[in-house]
């Protein structure tokens, strides 16, 4: 049998207990959505494509983030035994499933969007792959916003303000973007402000958990010497 | 908090890095201070100094001594870390990285322990 | 933290690299040699190397310590604002001038 313990309320409740059989191959998904139908019809959860695409089903499994969908119960519970709660840094807004509304905030203030500016091209632009920022850039480039970084790292958590590991990541993207040159200041000063990438403390929990396995420690390393050459021109 | 970060700093190098810097370097700036009072003796004459160390003589404050040597040689190791990440792009095996760090600064701490001889 | 204060932090540590690496050596040096208070004074005493190399230590020491400090204060005790911002200047103008004074009475010893 396998006992998992999930989360039920929002940001005030209790973890409750439900037993379910084991099974063979079963991932995580597989067990929460068990619960859901056969002990526990009132449980909220979140998941879409159950094949590993979409970055939905993301929660906390034994305290570390993860997709549930791409989870083996038999590596996760070795012992039998799951807990699962709402990932990490969210406000809850049911049992499992949490807003993510602050975090796209926090990506939209990182200015995580294409600028093109008041004068965009009339020509397609030609960016050789091979070319240092669009390297810089395909690194990072298939984020899929799911929140396990920003649920891993423990800066978040600590100081409200910090961007996370993925808006800034998304930054450094675009930073990385030879069409996205428009409003480039205006990016750099947002990721250097309070909360900016100076914040990183280099843990790499968000690089050990990214299921996409995109590094941010290494994007939010490369905003940080943007942000030096900045600070060090503006004072000569 | 802090015991849930100990926990997790076992599996986590880069977190263990990070907190290690952290403690290493609050130890060094709330010693600094004491360290520049001392050696400020010195301007009263070279007895005035050699009278408060040698209260200082003992096996105790020896240790404690080695221990800051190792925290100065620790913060050092993992500041070098962090700036060959941030300014030079520097990707690493973080375990070992951090192990190499850890070794730099027991060699240090344990080298100074076993040089300085009490009453010498 | 903003771009300034990061910028600082990290000068001042390639600063403190070579200043730190050569206290090390000097320190197992010296205990390696069983060095007594009066040696090491004489060593000192009136050599301009040290105390330029000393006082950019101290100096940088004096801007490093204090900007990390105001990130563990902010993080782990949850204070920042203008009277920690003041407080840590003080902090680091205090290292600065105990830190100055030591050396000079360390060269002058």
């Amino acid at each position: 049998m396998l006992e998992l313990e999930i989360w039920r309320g929002g940001a005030i409740g209790r973890f409750q207990t439900y037993r379910i059989p084991t099974r063979e191959a079963q991932t995580v998904l597989d067990a929460v959505s068990e619960v859901q139908r056969t002990e526990a019809p009132t449980l909220a959860y979140r998941f879409a494509c159950r094949v590993g695409m979409c970055g939905s089903c993301a929660m906390m499994v034994n305290d570390r983030p993860r997709w549930t969908c791409r989870t083996r119960v038999a590596v996760a519970a070795p012992d039998g035994r799951l807990r699962l709660a709402p990932l990490r840094h969210f406000p809850v807004v049911k049992d499992l499933v949490v807003d993510m509304a602050p975090f796209f905030a926090k990506w939209q203030r990182a200015h995580g969007r294409f600028e093109p500016g008041p004068a965009p091209a009339t020509e397609f632009a030609t960016v050789p792959p091979s070319t240092p920022e669009r390297r810089a850039a395909d690194a990072g480039i298939e984020c899929i916003n799911c929140g396990v970084c920003y649920a891993a790292c423990d800066v978040v958590g600590w100081n409200p303000d910090y961007l996370g590991p993925a808006a800034l990541n998304r930054a450094w993207t675009l930073v990385n973007d030879v069409r996205d040159r428009a409003r480039a200041a205006a990016r750099l000063a947002a990721v250097t402000g309070p909360g900016g990438c100076q914040s990183c403390h280099t843990h790499m929990a968000c690089t050990e958990t990214c299921p996409k396995a995109i590094a941010p420690t290494y994007a939010i390393a490369g905003l940080k010497r943007q942000a030096m050459r900045a600070a060090l021109a503006g004072t000569r | 908090m802090s015991g849930a970060l100990i926990v997790r700093a076992h599996r986590h190098p880069g977190l263990l890095a990070a907190l290690l810097n952290r403690i290493s370097g609050l130890a060094l700036a709330l010693f600094l201070p004491a360290h520049f009072i001392v050696l400020g003796l010195a301007l009263s004459g070279a007895p005035a100094l050699e009278r408060f160390l040698a209260l200082t003589d003992n096996p105790l404050m020896r240790t404690l001594e080695a221990g800051l040597v190792g925290a100065l040689a620790l913060h050092f190791a993992c500041g070098l870390r962090i700036l060959a990440i941030e300014l030079l792009d520097f990707r690493e095996k973080t375990a070992v990285a951090v192990a190499a760090c850890l070794a730099f600064a027991f060699f240090f701490g344990l080298l100074f322990l076993l040089s300085a001889e009490i009453g010498g | 933290m903003n771009a300034t204060l990061f910028a600082a932090s990290r000068v001042s540590a390639l600063i403190l690299a070579v200043a730190v690496a050569v206290h090390l050596v000097v320190i197992i040096h010296a205990v390696q040699q069983g060095l007594t208070i009066g040696a090491i004074l004489s060593r000192t005493h009136g050599n301009w190397a040290f105390l330029v190399l000393y006082g950019c230590f101290v100096l940088a020491a004096a801007v490093h310590a204090p900007i990390g400090l105001r990130t563990v204060l902010a993080e782990w005790f949850s204070w920042s604002g203008p009277l920690a911002d003041w407080l840590l200047l003080a902090f680091g103008v205090l290292l600065a001038v105990l830190g100055l004074r030591a050396a000079l009475a360390v060269f002058l010893a």
